[in-house]
């Protein structure tokens, strides 16, 4: 009943700035730093300009000094404030800075102070409208944002699928009081109700009760007490009748109702630990009050007093599940401390339209989830408790569902949770540490003209190792772990020593090799009648798909033997039948009426792209499919790029009359994924590919590749044809699979009418 | 929400009653790790109650198997009471997590004969419970309470209400041994989990056997019965006009002509809300472990203070505005964007986090903003209650309310005005008692 209030000065603080320096930084009192990135280098091949240039090349790499603008955060304890504000002035304030967005109850409280250090106005935002527009940030750019925290599960976090539509929420902040908003589009939201029992009760109750001060030492006092020494619980009031009257005994009967004496003395401990159930409940049932009055089923919980505490969330999520008889899970957010910042920002950079654009976390830059809780024990690594960090990157154009996906909201792009799977995650994560020093190895030689090319590839030989060392014991630091987010993390950790693309040259030559190639290939498969040519151009796509610098296996047979050609490839590929085949329902199908258009997402660069793709794309064509040719739009391992292939395209035209015509009437049409991963999640696309597949009446999708078909979209299931085929170039995988090495993937779906 | 009943095995016996919680017993979650506790289902339904139609009968003899017992002794006195109504003396007993509530009915129609033949022992108690206001140390007569002339069962007489703390229910038990109370063939109708917890202890110690009674059944029953006899010619029931204004309040005479739909709020040491639809048709909606108990013991511990009465008058002189943080202590007034007037409490102890603020505060403040806190979250919840149930009418009783004029002026300022108006606080003059009533209403049934 008491009007629950918006979270004022708790102990940390955010702030938030953007590389590119924006008119306004955004803060978040707390806080505000914005680092300067190293802007990120881009390779950019191009045609060569000069005839005289290296034969074998099919184009010139030209590395260009890209900025791209990325949001920094850095959570931190208002005792640092002054440090924070001098690292502004010096480094992010320039003359066309004239405001600073800031909330929180420090805007406030600091606000002098952060005029007369940075000489800038204070414009203080709205608490809560800004918790809001960062929560709904948070929600639509982060995948796995969300979380329910079992504590004696395993994994103790299970990460939610970004739902594609977020709203209507409930949003409870849990600051010194609690606010319960609803939310329930980007722009309308409303205050329903709250109450004053908050973090503030708990902190300024639990310091009279035990003397003890500080926020941090009475949770861990909590977590040691017994709280059944203060409460009265239903066993005290019935005594043993409890259980033949099938009551749980251990039901609090009444909070501190063992207290209502004088001749006891009661533990700190004790104390502490029934002050936090009190409270837990307290809320939890009110959240599920209003929640039953609004309907509404996802309740996010934050503020200060969850903020990173397991033994908070673990007592919310209880009384939410008890209260709610199992129909509402609490939800929490791993970037919860940041919403403030976030929406600070937000506001600041509104003329800017910052929601025009995607974000994606960059893993290189963030701290994963409780990376500085202290709670965690020794065994969590060292403490970098005070500073915590978020950084995210700013895609050009936003990112959106592909329009063929069944059912968007229960899409999981990725085949294994390795937060789940132990063994796997074991797995893999070794399988990433081993392949380490070849990683570190090309990224040196990539570099061949760069005096700190080592060092800068030492660095990240020691951030990587450090987030898989922390991956190892905190899988969840980063949501659901998977191959797809180490394979993302490394590319992040690369570009982060600006490292942004290691396999340029090796591309560049395979690329030559393969292109001087593709007539004779093309010719061969003319020469055959049409059912050995369908079979052989998918035997070619097959064998294109072993040359993999991303696999193990192979990217050592392809540094020890580089002429391992594309005819001793189709000779590793296993024979049919193979591990998953459809070929035969595929081959019905191509008897049938052709595709009206084909959507391919190609892998490799090189023979995968030039001698098992194209020849492919080349027989859709003949057959009067249209063709959209996805890439990726950044580099990752060997992948073709979009402005690789577009170059590639370019060469095949000029010896292809088929593909020559194709693109010239835009029968053949080259994209962008949006993406830079080795990997492919379905539901951040670019939009510019999803408005093209819905114009031309997409109805065959071909997924290529070991990242993209079985790591990824293995299961995902679309709303026409599709065909998912790989090589399983890992030992391991191909043994979990029930297969070997070099085993085929060939998957021809059909949805059910 | 909250607080369960019965599980299987009492529900085989098809008998509701017994296990309803005491208005002590409080659904708070235990301690999270406890493995295995689903949540408590809602009950639908008083499964006490019989269903409209059900006979009386029916009811009665589900009522007599929660009499505990059995032996030939026992059938033989049921077979003995079953020719009239129940030997003297009438009692009701309500056993709570803190306090025991017992009513006596004295009756004031005995005729020379009867005098004669009371037996000693008999006499003994009547003159001892109605000569005194109070027992051993701790036993107090709510004389103001007593209801003068009522007519039980054919019987006129006077009701006395009288409490202890339950810690003391060993030492009544021995005195109930001590005047060989097992000699007048009663029958305990007791009410509350201290029915199922002493159970065992009257039986061995006293030799007394008790019927145990569903405590949320008696509470109505108790509510509607002591609502229909008013209290000694005036109203049961009452509300606040003005409760925030300290010159304006007044306490006026409601009349509870259309108790239905009604939420009934008992603040013992925790907290019961049930939704009550009819005499026959309720439902324990949910509970709170912070209730009357949360406050005392939280001013015991914060304060020192040693009884209800002292931590009551302690808050009397407190001011709690400087244990806790409110609007205007962070917005410098009213929370305009969300429409938070500056008075409101922002944040229940919130100031406490400083350590300076810590220093400044007196024990009565403290014991203020304990009182304070408690009771607008009790009217918080009652309120949301309300909404979800879609009642307008919330009488609060229990015996947190007892003299805590402060708790019943703030529950009715709160209801109101969050609700702008919509729902109505109101309280009842025998606020603690009702469970002790309708457990004496239930011995006058067992024929």
């Amino acid at each position: 009943m008491q009007p629950p209030l918006p979270e004022v000065g708790s102990q940390s603080s955010a702030v938030s700035g953007m590389t590119e320096t924006v008119g306004a930084a955004g803060w978040a009192l707390g806080g505000l730093l914005s680092g300067s990135a190293p802007p990120v280098a881009h390779t950019d091949p191009s045609l060569p300009q000069d005839a005289g240039q290296d034969h074998e090349s099919p184009y010139e790499i030209s590395v260009q000094e890209e900025v791209t603008a990325r949001l920094h955060f850095v959570k931190f304890e208002n005792s640092y404030i002054e440090a924070c504000l001098d690292f502004v002035r010096d480094h992010l304030v320039n003359t066309e800075t004239k405001v600073i967005h800031a909330t929180g109850g420090g805007a406030y409280k600091f606000k002098d102070l952060i005029e007369q250090k940075l000489g800038l106005r204070v414009a203080k935002e709205d608490v809560m409208t800004c918790l809001i527009k960062g929560c709904n940030f948070v929600l639509k750019n982060i995948p796995q944002e969300a979380f329910v925290y079992q504590k004696d599960a395993d994994p103790e976090f299970r990460f939610q699928t970004n739902h594609p539509h977020i709203f209507p929420y409930l949003l409870v902040n849990i600051g010194s009081g609690v606010s319960i908003v609803k939310v329930e589009t980007e722009d309308r939201f409303e205050w329903i109700g709250g109450s004053s029992i908050g973090g503030g009760t708990f902190w300024g109750l639990g310091a009279l009760l035990t003397k003890t001060q500080k926020f941090d030492e009475l949770l861990h006092l909590a977590s040691r007490g017994q709280h059944a020494n203060v409460d009265m619980l239903v066993q005290d009031v019935y005594g043993g009748a409890h259980q033949t009257l099938g009551l749980s005994g251990n039901l609090i009967a009444s909070s501190f109702g063992k207290s209502a004496t004088t001749d006891q003395e009661f533990s700190p401990e004790d104390m502490a630990k029934s002050l936090l159930h009190m409270i837990s409940n307290d809320i939890g049932q009110l959240a599920c009050l209003y929640a039953r009055l609004h309907g509404l089923d996802r309740v996010y919980f934050g503020g200060f007093f969850i903020r990173g505490h397991p033994v908070t969330m673990r007592t919310i999520t209880y009384s939410i599940s008890f209260f709610s008889k199992g129909e509402v899970q609490a939800l929490f957010l791993r970037h919860e401390g940041y919403l403030g910042a976030i929406g600070a920002f937000l506001r600041g950079a509104e003329q800017d339209n910052p929601d025009q654009y995607s974000w994606g976390e960059n893993y290189a830059g963030s701290s994963g989830l409780m990376s500085s809780s202290p709670e965690l024990g020794p065994t969590q690594g060292a403490k970098s408790g005070t500073f915590d960090l978020l950084e995210m990157d700013r895609l050009e154009r936003p990112l959106v569902n592909l329009p063929l996906l069944l059912d968007p909201a229960s899409y999981v792009p990725d085949t294994v949770d390795l937060t789940d799977d132990a063994l796997a995650r074991k797995y893999w994560l070794s399988c990433f540490e081993e392949a380490l020093d070849g990683v570190v190895k090309r990224a040196v030689a990539s570099q061949p003209g760069s005096a700190d090319a080592a060092e800068r590839a030492e660095k990240f030989r020691h951030k990587y190792r450090d987030k898989l060392q922390t991956l190892r014991h905190q899988p969840f630091a980063y949501g659901t772990l998977t191959v797809r987010s180490l394979l993302d993390t490394r590319e992040h950790c690369l570009n982060e020593f600006n490292f942004p693309d290691p396999y340029s040259q090796v591309k560049q030559k395979e690329n030559g090799v393969a292109l001087r190639g593709f007539q004779s290939v093309v010719r061969a498969l003319d020469a055959l009648g049409w059912e050995e040519r369908q079979l052989a151009l998918v035997r070619g796509l097959l064998a294109g798909n072993v040359f993999d610098w991303g696999a193990k296996a192979v990217s050592e047979v392809l540094e020890s033997d580089p002429q391992f050609g594309f005819e001793e490839a189709k000779k590793k590929l296993e024979e049919r039948p193979w591990l998953v085949d459809s070929y035969d329902t595929w081959l019905q199908r191509l008897k049938g009426p052709p595709h009206k258009c084909a959507l391919i997402f190609a892998d490799n660069s090189g023979v995968d792209v030039i001698l098992g793709v194209f020849p492919f794309v080349r027989e859709l064509l003949s057959r009067g499919t249209e063709v959209i040719l996805a890439c990726n739009s950044g580099p990752a391992l060997n992948d073709v790029t979009y402005g690789e292939a577009l170059l590639v395209a370019e060469h095949i035209a000029a010896m292809d009359p088929v593909v020559h015509s194709a693109l010239r009437e835009e029968r053949l049409l080259l994209m962008q994924t949006g993406s830079s991963s080795p990997c492919l999640d379905l539901s951040r696309l670019d939009e510019g590919l999803a408005v093209l597949v819905r114009e031309r009446g997409t109805d065959l999708v071909v997924i290529e590749g070991m990242g993209r078909a079985v790591h990824t979209n293995y299961r995902a299931a679309l709303r026409c044809e599709s065909l998912k085929l790989a090589v399983l170039k890992n030992p391991w995988l191909a043994a979990r699979l029930g297969g070997r090495l070099f085993s085929v993937i060939f998957k021809f779906e059909v949805p059910a009418e | 929400m909250g607080a369960g009943r019965l599980r299987a095995p009492m529900e085989r016996h098809g008998r509701a009653a017994a296990t309803s919680a005491s208005s002590t017993r409080e659904p708070a979650p235990e301690e999270p790790d406890g493995r295995g506790q689903e949540p408590l289902r809602r009950r639908a339904n008083s499964t006490s109650v019989p269903a409209a139609g059900t006979s009386a009968e029916g009811a009665r003899r589900d009522r007599h198997g929660s009499c505990s017992g059995g032996t030939s002794v026992s059938r033989q006195r049921v077979e003995s009471l079953r020719k009239k109504r129940p030997l003297f003396p009438w009692f009701g007993l309500d056993i709570g997590g803190t306090l025991v509530k017992l009513v006596y009915f004295e009756p004031k129609d005995i005729t020379a004969e009867e005098e004669e033949e009371e037996v000693e022992s008999l006499k003994s108690i009547r003159k001892y419970l109605t000569s005194n206001v109070a027992y051993g140390s701790t036993g107090i007569r709510d004389v103001h309470l007593e209801l003068k002339d009522l007519t039980l069962c054919g019987r006129k007489g006077n009701l006395h209400f009288i409490r202890f703390p339950t810690h003391d229910m060993p030492a009544f038990i021995q005195m109930g041994r001590d005047k060989n109370f097992s000699s007048l063939h009663t029958v305990f109708c007791a009410t509350g989990g201290g029915a199922y917890k002493f159970e065992q202890d009257f039986l061995t110690i006293g030799e007394l056997q008790l019927c145990k009674l569903d405590e949320l059944d008696c509470l109505i029953k108790g509510i509607l019965y002591i609502d229909s006899v008013g209290f000694n010619g005036r109203s049961q029931c009452y509300y606040f006009e003005n409760p925030a204004d300290s010159e304006k309040c007044q306490k006026l005479p409601f009349d509870l002509k259309n108790p239905y739909p009604l939420l009934l709020v008992n603040i013992g040491s925790g907290v019961s809300i049930l939704a009550v639809y009819s005499k026959d048709n309720y439902k324990r909606v949910t509970g709170t472990s912070l209730g009357g108990g949360t406050f005392f013991g939280l001013c015991c511990l914060l304060t020192g203070c040693t009884t209800f009465e002292e931590a009551l008058e302690m808050a009397s002189r407190g001011d709690s505005t400087k244990v806790d943080k409110l609007v205007r202590d962070i917005y410098g007034g009213d929370y305009e964007r969300f429409g938070l007037p500056g008075w409101a409490v922002a944040s229940s102890f919130g100031n406490m986090m400083s350590k300076e603020k810590r220093e400044a505060v007196s024990k009565e403040d403290l014991a203020r903003a304990t009182l304070i806190t408690i009771t607008n979250n009790i009217g918080s919840i009652a309120r949301m209650c309300a909404l979800n149930e879609n009642i307008n009418q919330v009488v609060f009783v229990g015996n947190f309310l007892r003299i805590n004029t402060i708790a019943m002026r703030l529950l009715a300022y709160a209801l109101d005005y969050w609700s702008k108006g919509q729902l109505k606080a109101l309280f009842s003059e025998h606020e603690g008692y009702f469970g002790a009533v309708g457990a004496l209403l239930e011995l006058l049934k067992i024929p």
